[in-house]
């Protein structure tokens, strides 16, 4: 890194007014400013890429406060509260802010043995803020009974809070949801850094090198982008053996998602080193003696950091995706484990569906986080490269 | 020209080769081999197979050699069009397969006509009316079409027929048509229930080359050649159509490599929602009953197809841009 001039001013305490120093001032700014400043500034800019970050890091606040923000067990299912509508939450109280729920009493229908419920207004199960409820760890760390809401003598089967419904087994779906969105997002998360590595590895030496590795890379991507993914991934995923724990066949479909969803990663870095490769500063590392190693991990990566950044977001979405159809079809995780994809195995029939629409419900989150990361994603890559247009 | 299709070709038979041993690879992954499988299996119905019955599949198969023996004899079965046996269904798996492949070709390739016709005249309004309410309307549709993946769209209007219309919109074929024998009337009723699914399969191709169609045309009509063809005279649907459309269609054609797959993958999970009769619920079904040489097979050949597609579009490409051609003669 060059020193930085001493004329770099900070333009904040600039004593000349007026706005002619003002653009002098914001001149100087940007010619002194480092690439990631750059490429914050330009990504600021793009407003609809800002606010889906925000929506991004609320999902993983999510992921962290999974259990904080369940107010019942995801995996405590009650007969008796079988496929039980979403409770509307009432704000007022008599002209006061008091949130409530109507107690709901849960009926057979006699002539359709159908569970009906019905919500009985004299009764008012008021929602508590940091109410107890099942003991967790929060964070992993602090064993605690505190959740977000919830509601006093949360065994009475009488007063619930069942703010999106409930599933077939009568389980909360609003808690598992949360549940879900921990796994759905983690899972894309690691498996997303797994054809990260892939990629970079690969796409790197193709790059770098060239001559007949690179010609074999780019063949294997080729062959690989040309066959059709979810048949591929349904036979993998189908092959693992049934008596796996839970967490290894978390990993197990974390494996075969990413191992072919490096192939558009390669492709990027690949991109990056052979635009590089030719550079001023690159050849000129080399020819002050840097060794290889030094050159491409001081010299060129950082200067592409932000391209591999923007492109590890765009791939996100198709592995949420991917990890949502595989559990869809009960090809991914099964349960107990939760995700969106599980969550909506219990959406797959059209009958159910049509008689307790919320059971859709999973869906909103899917296509919210598949939207947010490819917007954060093309704000980010249109980042990326701050110097040009 | 020749030089380039045929390197297409060399990569597809390259690509084959890797689905065939990946399709192996299916077949292969349960614990157990097809013969113990295939002996329980017929036990639990009921009937026995005899030592010399095993052993003879056992010499068919080449189990207990080496796996690139085993491989190469199940390649060389295949080439002679013996897929093996279906363990579900005790019937050759060819026969399982049936029509269902023929119904998966036809409703990937309306897919993906579906997404030429829609993206081509949208991809242009869009560009020619650009920051119109048109352009922002397709452009909004178009972030939808990315953003929702297919099964959830087939599940969300299948939801909203069902409520709205009290209608079934899945299936491929009215009730009366399901075992019918092939007819004009069949024919018709076929195309009937095409469109829905199609558009949810085509939906996400057609919103990228919406996309796809804007920016290509957007950077042609900025170029100084349009200008011309303005001055001469021209009607502005002759200046548009005449060149720069069939420029920016370039790309276009280019990406059906690369959208095939995705349709032809997005099928099998549509199908399973919207309950057609391709090869998606046959394949799922295989899965679960771990009836393997029934998947693998429809792995391959799905695999198969799809090269098939991707090469017949890069052939067109050639046909489509001279510079393909002149730059590889």
């Amino acid at each position: 890194m060059a020193t930085k001039p001493d004329l770099a001013l900070d333009p904040t305490s600039a004593p000349v007014h007026g706005p002619r120093a003002v653009a002098a001032a914001e001149e100087q700014r940007i010619f002194v400013a480092s690439q990631w400043q750059l490429t914050w500034w330009r990504f600021h800019k793009h407003r609809v890429a800002v606010a889906s970050g925000i929506v991004v890091i609320g999902f993983y606040l999510i992921v962290l406060g999974a259990d904080f923000l369940a107010y019942a067990d995801p995996n405590a299912s009650e007969a008796q509260r079988s496929l039980m509508p979403p409770q509307a939450v009432h704000l007022f109280d008599g002209g006061r802010f008091r949130p409530h729920v109507y107690a709901v009493k849960g009926a057979r229908d006699p002539l359709t043995f159908k569970r009906v419920y019905q919500a009985d207004p004299n009764q008012k199960i008021p929602i508590r803020l940091f109410a107890e409820g099942f003991e967790y760890r929060f964070l992993g760390v602090v064993p605690t009974t505190r959740h977000l809401i919830g509601v006093d003598g949360g065994l009475d089967a009488g007063k619930t809070i069942f703010l999106l419904g409930t599933d077939l087994q009568g389980r909360d779906l609003w808690s598992r949801l949360m549940y879900g969105t921990r796994i759905s997002l983690t899972i894309g998360l690691i498996g997303v850094s797994m054809s990260l590595v892939l990629g970079v590895v690969l796409g790197g030496f193709s790059g770098f090198y060239g001559g007949v590795a690179d010609t074999v890379i780019q063949r294997v991507i080729e062959i690989l982008r040309s066959i059709p993914t979810i048949p591929l991934w349904m036979g993998l995923a189908a092959a693992l053996p049934r008596d796996w724990s839970i967490l290894q066949i978390y990993l197990a479909i974390t494996i075969i998602i990413s191992l072919l969803g490096w192939t558009e990663l390669a492709r990027v870095v690949r991109g990056r080193f052979l635009a590089l490769r030719e550079e001023d500063f690159v050849v000129s590392a080399r020819l002050v003696g840097c060794g290889q190693m030094r050159t491409i991990f001081v010299h060129m990566v950082p200067s592409f950091m932000s391209h591999i950044i923007a492109a590890t977001t765009l791939a996100l979405p198709a592995m949420i995706i991917s990890e949502t159809a595989l559990s869809f079809l009960g090809l991914g995780l099964r349960p107990p484990a939760i995700s969106w994809g599980v969550l909506l195995q219990q959406a797959q029939n059209v009958q159910a569906v049509a008689l307790s629409p919320w059971l859709m419900i999973p869906a909103v989150p899917v296509i919210i986080a598949v939207m947010a990361f490819n917007f954060l994603g093309d704000g980010l890559r249109d980042a990326a490269d701050p110097y040009g247009r | 020209m020749l030089a380039y299709i045929g390197r297409r070709a060399l990569l597809a038979i390259f690509t084959v080769w890797a689905i065939s041993v990946l399709s192996f690879a299916i077949i292969q992954l349960p614990p157990g081999d097809y013969v113990t499988s295939y002996i329980a299996q017929m036990a639990s119905t009921g009937s026995v197979v005899t030592e010399q019955e095993a052993e003879n599949l056992r010499i068919q198969y080449g189990l207990g050699q080496p796996m690139y023996v085993q491989y190469y004899k199940w390649v060389k079965l295949i080439a002679g069009g013996n897929f093996g046996m279906s363990m579900e269904w005790r019937r050759p798996v060819t026969e399982v397969i049936g029509e269902r492949l023929s119904l998966t070709v036809v409703v990937s390739v309306a897919a993906l006509f579906l997404t030429w016709v829609l993206a081509l005249p949208i991809g242009i309004y869009s560009a020619v009316r650009q920051y119109s309410l048109g352009d922002y309307a397709a452009t909004f549709v178009g972030f939808i079409g990315l953003a929702v993946p297919n099964f959830l769209l087939a599940l969300v209007l299948l939801y909203l027929g069902f409520t709205l219309f009290n209608a079934h919109i899945g299936g491929l074929f009215s009730l009366e048509f399901q075992d019918a024998p092939w007819s004009l009337a069949r024919v018709w009723d076929l195309l009937k229930h095409l469109p829905i699914p199609a558009l949810i399969l085509g939906l996400a191709g057609t919103a990228q080359q919406i996309r796809i169609m804007r920016a290509n045309l957007l950077d042609e009509l900025r170029k100084p050649y349009v200008v011309t063809a303005r001055a001469k005279g021209l009607t502005e649907t002759r200046v548009i159509v005449k060149y720069p459309v069939r420029v920016a269609l370039n790309p276009f054609a280019s990406t059906i490599g690369y959208t095939l797959p995705y349709i032809v993958s997005g099928s099998i999970i549509v199908s399973l929602v919207l309950g057609l009769p391709t090869v998606g619920p046959l394949l799922l079904k295989s899965l679960i009953a771990q009836d393997m040489f029934l998947a693998g097979t429809i792995v391959l050949l799905l695999g198969v197809m799809t090269v098939i597609g991707t090469l017949i579009s890069d052939i067109l490409l050639v046909w489509i841009d001279p510079r393909i051609r002149l730059e590889n003669t």
